[in-house]
């Protein structure tokens, strides 16, 4: 068994499975968690809890005014690796057919040199994020190992990928194991480390924007 | 038998001009991407040399190979058999048959010892002893051993040969193995295809006549000349492949474009051969061309790789069983934690409403 059909095989099933596993075990654990009541009677004029969830998941897409100017960058910049992670994961042929081979789901590609512009923009960005994390004085203090995992093995399928396509440093079925064992690497570490935040934001700014709405604040 | 008189003597006999021969070396040394100097050098290299003498056995095999060399539109049969080397020994071509025939492979051995070139197509099973492919009565095994011991190269030709092919793939119940695995140190070239591309063969074969050595040949023994770029680098569709057009099914619109074959399994770009830029029947086409994907052919292990009409960027496996199972698990450790947190929660709420236990006072 070479490179590949590791990657292709035993590799990706094994990561599917931990990511599943984790995944799942971490949103049940934490949806079935007893939910503290709030006796109180909600504050006159207060939005209906879905509302008041929705209203600060939002909300919260973007900085209060007061802090734009200090968060501007990393806010600009989370969102360009975001949107370009989500061009590159959902927009490339290739990936669509790994996710149609697992779930059923297809939908049209987009050409493979405005996937390829998006990624390279996407590697730049996730770069300036780290800069970013090592010379602000506060982040670097904040940040540990597992941030520094989550980011190495969020750039790695992005690098790596880029290296595929464009035949880069080796042979191309090298570059695309690697590319697969760089994804399989991410799904495994993802329901353990702060990628989580994926699925887990819409809960926790929801939690919070039920509990602060009930009291008629706009969180 | 090998002939001691010079190719090229040979070749004036028989009315080739000077300006044909060169046409034909300049012919091969481009196919092999090799410079222009080379031509000359191809064209003396060969008329110098003398008939190679060539043992070619036959194994675990379906013919194909010999089939695709002898149906090579140039050079043809003629030219590289009978004027380039002497086909001492070949199970499809030869007159004689029975004891005549290994007596003529025993004899071509003894006059060229150490001289003549094995050519190999099919593997080799070596399980229970090697009974299930016998010649004359010897295993595969113990003929190659013998014919190879005194050869001065080794050519498997064919995937079977180079990499074990469809007999070795799972479960391989004859234990075939590839001829690499059985020749020792002896110089091996591997030419895989199924069938491999005649250009390949002939090529190869020339230019150990012309220039003495072995072409260069990459980390599969396979020559650079003709195996050094994948199919998808040279494949005419790569445009609709970059642009995100793929044929969906075998009939569809798409497929009718002449769309990019790479949802349909399409093996390309990870396959290394020369059937994109040289194709087949005299250039006529190569099978992406008349609309089927690669299958990945010249690669070790193409028949266990996940299915020919299995894309390339999908898994291998069926992953929905353990994916489910891995979900149910998922769910119920969470479930689990989310008990053990109520537990821990009723029982803290438990504690805090109790009253408080009557502590004795100092006088008691």
């Amino acid at each position: 068994m070479d490179l590949l059909d590791f990657a292709r095989g035993p590799a990706l099933t094994f990561a599917g499975a931990v990511f599943v596993l984790g995944t799942l075990w971490r949103l049940s654990g934490v949806l079935l968690l007893p939910r503290l009541r709030d006796l109180s009677p909600p504050r006159e004029g207060a939005p209906a809890p879905w509302r008041g969830a929705l209203g600060t998941v939002l909300r919260r897409m973007w900085p209060r005014r007061e802090f734009l100017d200090r968060t501007m960058f990393s806010t600009v910049n989370s969102y360009v690796f975001h949107i370009g992670l989500a061009v590159t994961v959902f927009g490339l042929a290739p990936h669509i057919l790994f996710i149609r081979n697992f779930s059923g789901l297809s939908w049209p590609a987009l050409p493979s040199n405005v996937v390829f512009a998006v990624g390279v923009i996407t590697l730049v960005s996730l770069f300036a994020a780290l800069a970013r994390r090592l010379t602000h004085p506060v982040l670097k203090l904040l940040s540990h190992t597992g941030d520094y995992l989550s980011w190495a093995l969020t750039t790695l399928p992005v690098l790596t990928g880029l290296l595929a396509t464009a035949h880069l440093g080796a042979r191309y079925e090298t570059l695309l194991a690697l590319h697969i064992l760089s994804i399989a690497a991410f799904l495994i570490w993802f329901p353990f480390g702060k990628l989580m935040h994926a699925f887990l934001f819409v809960f926790s700014r929801g939690a919070t924007g039920v509990r602060f709405s009930h009291r008629g604040v706009k969180a | 038998m090998s002939q001691a008189r010079l190719l090229g003597e040979v070749l004036r006999e028989r009315g080739v001009s000077r300006r044909a021969f060169l046409k034909y070396a300049g012919y091969m040394a481009s196919l092999m991407a090799l410079p222009p100097s080379a031509a000359g050098a191809m064209a003396e290299g060969l008329a110098k040399a003398r008939r190679q003498a060539v043992i070619w056995l036959s194994f675990q095999e379906c013919t194909g190979c010999i089939e695709s060399l002898t149906r090579s539109f140039s050079p043809s049969l003629e030219d590289l058999i009978f004027d380039f080397i002497s086909l001492d020994y070949q199970h499809a071509l030869q007159a004689a048959s029975g004891e005549a025939a290994e007596e003529a492979r025993r004899q071509s051995m003894r006059e060229n010892k150490g001289k003549y070139i094995v050519i190999v197509d099919g593997s080799v099973p070596m399980g229970d002893g090697g009974v299930y492919s016998t010649v004359a009565g010897h295993t595969n095994q113990a003929i190659l051993a013998e014919t190879i011991a005194d050869a001065a190269a080794v050519v498997a030709v064919g995937t079977c040969a180079a990499f074990g092919g469809l007999p070795e793939a799972d479960p391989n119940p004859t234990g075939a193995v590839p001829i690499s695995q059985l020749v020792g140190d002896k110089p091996l070239i591997n030419i895989p295809g199924c069938p491999p591309m005649p250009q390949a063969m002939a090529g190869t074969l020339l230019h150990i006549l012309s220039f003495g050595k072995l072409p260069e040949l990459d980390h599969l023994h396979r020559p650079r000349a003709f195996f050094g770029e994948n199919i998808h680098d040279r494949c005419y569709r790569r445009p609709f492949y970059e642009r995100g057009l793929f044929a969906k099914a075998f009939d569809d619109e798409g497929a009718r474009e002449g769309w990019c074959l790479y949802e349909l399994g399409c093996k390309g770009p990870v396959t290394y051969n020369a059937c994109a830029s040289l194709k087949w029947n005299g250039g006529v086409s190569f099978p992406i061309q008349s609309g089927h994907g690669c299958i990945g052919c010249s690669e070790p292990r193409f028949w266990d790789r996940g299915g020919l009409y299995r894309a390339l960027p999908t898994g291998t496996s069926d992953v929905r069983k353990v994916i489910g199972i891995a979900a149910v698990a998922g769910v119920a450790l969470g479930a689990g934690a989310a008990a053990l947190a109520r537990r821990r929660s009723a029982a803290t709420r438990d504690a805090a409403a109790a009253p408080p236990a009557k502590t004795p006072s100092p006088q008691e």
